[in-house]
């Protein structure tokens, strides 16, 4: 049986979606979704701790088929030591991914009249991912220019280091070991073997994995040191697969990650939308990023958080514990250090404790992103969320001047909603207007305020 | 009107050395056929459409003060060196920056500003100055804030992206501009150069068109050929010498972005080769004795 490749960092595989609830933990306004990895099909996640040539490199593995058909390849700036591979808990890539998912949240108006609105708090919507060659073997390769460097069994894998003086004959070994590479990967593999680059490759040692007792493939982790801060993904993009979506998280000192070869945007923020997109948060996050991407021709890298981890608010998600990030890498928190905000408006004073993550998201193919990313980490420390704010109407049933006021003010805003709406998704702006109105938002656009007359209605009639 | 007010706020200094007081000589009127109000179209106009257009994370108070500091340092030193104040260079630095520069406190967009134009008129040589201003205040402010204040400030040379048709109009209005400057020979060397070096690698290592073609278009090179190395004060004066200049500033700065030194090679190389614009001015002097060294007649 031969085994499929992955052709991103991850194997890249369909998820599947599931709706937990779990209690939400909120300060600005009330947290009540959240659009993590799971919302997008085939998204590889990838977590990378960055401290001056130290790279830790963490790749979520969503991969659902067959155990025995799981291949994935990776180029390496360097070759790399059974101590310098791990594996990780799938747990800690979820945590991190949660912690960083764009938000939504939500508000209660107070009473008009001037009663305090009891603020209610809503439940999470949580999307939550089921997450030794012989000596003969060796001559083999080294006959096709490819050199076994290291041969390691690392938990339920298999993992062979190589370097290899021509793709052809990579692409030999390859394929003759049970990796089918796709058509047209063998200039990729030239240009990264040209490079100097080595290759990491894995595959699932059925023995290991049984006795773990599990389906379950853990995310594999490296660990190395290298001048090149940069993230291959054109293996990604040789396959006939399409746009892919990636999630790269990373864990830098000093501040913001973005890319020094790509544009960086950040996603659109802070916007109030209407209350219905509650129900629909998964969706109306895809169309807008489908959107976001649209508009930056498609060849753009989005910064979905940004975010000190010394101190945290609002968390969308508990922020991860000292022992979780350096398991990811983070080699400079101690394990006893707990997170704190900073004392007086100063900044850093936690000192080595100090985290920033940066959440990037790529939609890519090799038309768009035809280079590796290359990343820059900048002296950027301010903090950054994609949160999305819904707010709900006063329900109560007061009556003063006030609250005629409040009605038409309430009426213009959900307006200006549904506008957002429309812009950030693409979505037809009758519709939205349509069932914000089936859902108590009457707007003032095209039909009027329900109840209330038309806005034309009143400007000659005031005296 | 802040100038007016600066002479009478420093009587002491002018009584204590009356040869050289500070003395406004007034603004030096810029003249519309000044290639460098062509440049300033262009810069002002990428300025533009980078934070209004493209998203750039980039407020436009950055701009203003930018403006504002380039302005005012250019006023004070002209101020005291008794030179007419001429809006036009700090104008064109401000606008530099605005494109480039980042930083987390706008008042670090300041300090750009007074770095780049106090650079011209301390750090001289032989009557000219040495460091192209934007350039230096884009290598040096970074290297200053993080330690010093512990504030972090950067240069995002990856954000205009592919610009497309934004390249073709920026390369267009530039090279106007560098032409009537008599400096499109060093955009175009430089240009040359660094597209021989990328297209090389790429046909080296085997890859695709299409990622040369990516590299090319990138907007910081462009304003970068466009707008700061064809920058006649602090390129060396003969022609010859200025094409070799420039292909160096490209050699170096590929060199030190493939070794991942840096991710603004071309603009880190030009600052560390300020120092051989003398040095090669020199050369030329003594190769060519008293004549002009412009022409070299």
């Amino acid at each position: 049986m031969r085994r499929w490749i992955a052709q991103s960092l991850a194997a890249a595989a369909l998820t599947t979606l599931s709706i937990a609830a779990a209690p939400a933990q909120a300060f600005c306004g009330f947290y009540v979704a959240k659009a993590d990895g799971a919302l997008f099909n085939e998204a590889s996640k990838v977590v990378m701790m960055r401290d001056g040539r130290r790279t830790v490199i963490t790749m979520a593995n969503d991969y659902q088929g067959e155990a025995k058909d799981f291949a994935m390849v990776i180029p390496t700036p360097v070759s790399l030591s059974r101590e310098q591979i791990n594996v990780a808990e799938s747990a800690l890539i979820d945590h991190l991914d949660a912690y960083t998912a764009p938000r939504l949240v939500e508000y209660y108006d107070p009473d008009p009249c001037g009663l305090i609105a009891q603020q209610r708090r809503l439940s999470t919507m949580q999307n939550t991912l089921s997450a030794g060659a012989a000596d003969a073997f060796r001559e083999k390769a080294r006959t096709l220019g490819v050199e076994i460097e290291a041969e390691y069994t690392v938990g339920e894998y298999d993992i062979f280091i190589l370097s290899a003086k021509e793709s052809g004959g990579l692409q030999t070994w390859l394929n003759a070991n049970g990796y089918r590479t796709p058509d047209g990967a063998a200039p990729v593999l030239a240009s990264y073997i040209a490079q100097g680059m080595k290759f990491f490759v894995a595959k699932v040692n059925l023995a290991e994995q049984a006795k773990r007792g599990g389906q379950f493939l853990r995310p594999l982790q490296i660990a190395f040191e290298s001048d090149k801060f940069m993230l291959p993904i054109r293996l990604g993009t040789v396959n006939a697969k399409g746009k892919q979506d990636l999630l790269l998280f990373t864990l830098t000192r000093s501040g913001r990650v973005e890319t020094a070869n790509y544009p960086t945007r950040r996603i659109p923020s802070d916007l109030d939308i209407p209350l219905y997109v509650q129900e629909r948060f998964g969706a109306f996050y895809k169309a807008m990023f489908d959107t976001a991407v649209t508009r930056a021709g498609g060849r753009a890298v989005f910064t979905e958080y940004a975010w000190d981890m010394a101190w945290c608010d609002p968390c969308a998600a508990d922020p991860l514990s000292a022992r979780q990030l350096r398991k990811l890498g983070v080699f400079w928190v101690k394990e006893r250090a707990t997170p704190r905000p900073p004392i007086g408006g100063t900044r850093r004073q936690s000192g080595a404790q100090d985290v920033f993550v940066t959440r990037l998201h790529v939609r890519y193919d090799a038309a768009t992103f035809p280079e590796d990313l290359r990343l820059m980490e900048t002296g950027d420390r301010r903090n950054f969320q994609g949160r999305y704010v819904t707010r709900h109407p006063f329900a109560g049933q007061s009556e003063c001047p006030a609250r005629e006021e409040y009605l038409k003010a309430k009426a213009r805003a959900h307006e200006r909603q549904a506008q957002t709406l429309a812009t950030l998704t693409g979505w037809d702006i009758t519709e939205i207007r349509e069932t914000m109105r089936a859902s108590g938002q009457a707007t003032t656009g095209a039909g009027g305020l329900e109840g209330q007359p038309e806005w034309w209605r009143e400007i000659w009639n005031d005296g | 009107m802040a100038i007016i007010e600066a002479t009478s706020s420093q009587p002491s200094a002018a009584a204590a050395r009356p040869q050289s007081a500070p003395r406004w000589r007034g603004v030096a009127r810029p003249r519309l056929a000044d290639p460098r109000i062509g440049q300033i179209i262009a810069l002002s106009a990428l300025a533009s459409a980078g934070v209004f257009a493209l998203g750039f994370d980039v407020h436009p108070a950055h701009a203003l003060i930018a403006f504002g500091a380039a302005l005012g340092v250019q006023a004070a030193a002209s101020l005291a060196l008794r030179l007419r104040f001429d809006p036009l260079s700090p104008a064109i630095t401000a606008l530099s920056l605005s494109i480039l520069f980042r930083a987390e406190a706008v008042w670090l967009v300041a300090l750009a500003a007074a770095i780049a134009i106090g650079s011209k008129f301390v750090l001289r040589w032989n009557g000219r100055h040495l460091f192209n201003p934007a350039a230096l205040a884009l290598v040096a402010t970074p290297l200053l804030a993080a330690p010093l204040f512990d504030l972090g400030a950067w240069v995002s040379p990856g954000q205009w992206g592919a610009l497309g048709l934004w390249a073709v109009i920026v390369a267009g209005i530039g090279a106007t501009v560098a032409g009537r400057a008599a400096r499109l020979d060093t955009t175009l060397t430089f240009l040359a150069v660094w597209a021989a070096l990328i297209f090389g690698r790429a046909a080296w290592v085997g890859d695709p068109i299409a990622i040369p073609l990516w590299q090319l278009q990138s907007g910081a090179i462009l304003v970068f050929a466009f707008h700061m190395i064809s920058d006649p004060a602090t390129t060396p004066l003969r022609r010859d010498m200025r094409l070799l200049h420039a292909a160096l500033v490209a050699a170096l700065g590929f060199a030190l972005q493939r070794a991942w030194i840096t991710d603004i090679g071309p603009i880190l190389a030009l600052v560390l080769l300020a120092p051989l614009v003398p040095a090669l001015d020199w050369i030329t002097r003594r190769r060519i004795g008293a004549s002009d060294p412009q022409t070299g007649a």
